[in-house]
């Protein structure tokens, strides 16, 4: 009996070990930054693309100001409210102070300089597929801009999800680096499929969730649900989304549509990103979107 | 008896029809006015739009003749299209906001954001096609500006 249970203590000991092995943040290997050199041009393409100003410029903040990554923006979901935080130049109040690991880290496994989890409304499912090189030109690209001393704000997130360990759990769940369309892809394609499943994030709004707010990878940008109020976010797939490459391109620097309304919505704040690329790479993202597969009409009604 | 309802059915239909009708197309004159002004703006940017997509080949003359009307356009005095009462709450057919008259000096300074980005179009449209499409961008920004603020979305 004695024996039995030290051997149940022990079990438990080793799962519970386990667990929080499994569970801890991770960081990146120094060596894949090692010799990579920043470009600050570089740098600015992949501010835009990843769209760091949408979310953590001050709310309402217009044209330059958005510049000015003060946080404070409150984002409300199921899970409680994310407020974006400082992430200007300022070494004490911002990232100023951040290495290129640490903004590595932060990127491409979602955890932060002390070790800590961050939620998943930073979204780093998507970030952890950056190149080194657009990390450090990134990190280099950010130090130009304005620094401003506005603390940040805490998250008003409830128990159990105030419990950042869990998040490790979650990782373990939904964080799925690697590319979602694969197979014989040109490489204009390829510069589309880095945009869109590396930067641009279309994927948290246009990708249906499930309950623990995970992706469904399985019906990739297939539309869903508007978190923010009524009407659904539109499905981009190759069967759904049946505007020219041209029209798609056009739609991303302008903001007008095939039939010349313009976008509304928050799709406005995500041309104001886009309007900044090349007009190769809205092409670019446009040839990806033509590719991503279409899918049948009892996946959706799931 | 069955007369009688059947006329109060075919009234009560009438109703249910124009109601539906309705929910398309604003009855209200003002709402139709400023509609057709968009539809307007939508036909010359059309024409602009193809140029810059590459879909139809760039002429100056037809391009500079679209951006003119854009700039005409911008100077239609809308006042009278937008009194009190056309907004979606009263008029569900239109998708325009209350806040449109809750902040007047600020529709009135994205309507001249408009017209300088049409301006800006005339100035372009004739040069070559990369002017064109490099005027195109502050003008999709100029509606989209509006639209964001003041327009509900689509259901």
């Amino acid at each position: 009996m004695q024996r039995l249970f030290l051997f149940a203590a022990v079990s438990a000991l080793l799962v519970g070990l386990a667990g929080l092995f499994l569970t801890r943040p991770k960081s990146v290997d120094q060596a894949i930054l090692h010799g990579v050199s920043s470009d600050l041009t570089r740098g600015e393409i992949v501010f835009y693309a990843a769209g760091c100003a949408s979310c953590h410029s001050a709310p309402d903040a217009v044209g330059e100001e958005k510049l000015t990554l003060a946080g404070g923006r409150r984002f409300e979901t199921n899970f409680g409210t994310f407020i974006a935080p400082n992430i200007s130049s300022d070494p004490a109040a911002g990232i100023g102070s951040w290495s290129t690991l640490e903004l590595a880290n932060a990127l491409i496994h979602g955890t932060g300089p002390k070790g800590q989890h961050y939620y998943p409304a930073f979204p780093y499912t998507t970030y952890a597929n950056m190149t080194a090189e657009d990390i450090v030109s990134l990190h280099a690209f950010l130090g130009t801009l304005p620094a401003v001393a506005t603390e940040s704000k805490a998250h008003e997130v409830v128990f159990p999800f105030s419990v950042r360990r869990g998040l490790g759990g979650w990782k373990l769940l939904f964080m799925a680096p690697g590319w979602v369309v694969e197979g014989d892809l040109t490489d204009q394609q390829i510069r589309g499929r880095y945009l869109v499943e590396a930067l641009g994030h279309c994927a948290e709004c246009h990708t249906p969730r499930n309950g623990l707010g995970g992706l469904k990878r399985d019906i990739w940008l297939t539309g869903a649900p508007n978190p923010n109020g009524k009407g659904r976010i539109p499905g981009l797939t190759s069967d759904q989304l049946d505007w020219s490459e041209a029209d798609i391109a056009e739609y991303l620097k302008s903001g007008f549509t095939p039939d010349y309304d313009s976008a509304g919505g928050e799709m406005v704040e995500v041309i104001e990103n886009t309007s900044q690329l090349t007009d190769d790479d809205r092409l670019a993202i446009a040839a990806y979107l033509k590719v991503v597969p279409g899918q049948s009409t009892e996946l959706l009604s799931e | 008896m069955m007369k009688k309802f059947s006329i109060f059915a075919a009234g009560l239909l009438s109703v249910v029809a124009i109601g539906a009708a309705i929910a398309h197309e604003s009855e209200n004159p003002a709402v139709k006015a400023r509609t057709s002004i968009m539809q307007l703006y939508a036909f010359n940017l059309g024409t602009l739009g193809g140029m810059a997509k590459g879909e139809t080949e760039y002429d100056a003359e037809a391009a500079t003749r679209a951006a003119n009307n854009l700039v005409v356009l911008t100077q239609i005095d809308q006042s009278a299209m937008w009194l009190a009462g056309s907004d979606n709450v009263s008029d569900p057919s239109t998708r325009a906001l209350p806040a449109i008259w809750e902040n007047f000096p600020d529709v009135a300074a994205k309507g001249q954001a408009m017209a300088d980005a049409a301006v800006a179009m005339q100035a372009a449209a004739g040069q070559d096609v990369e002017a064109l499409k490099g005027a195109m961008g502050n003008l999709g920004g100029a509606c989209s500006a509006c639209h964001k603020a003041y327009r509900a979305p689509k259901d």
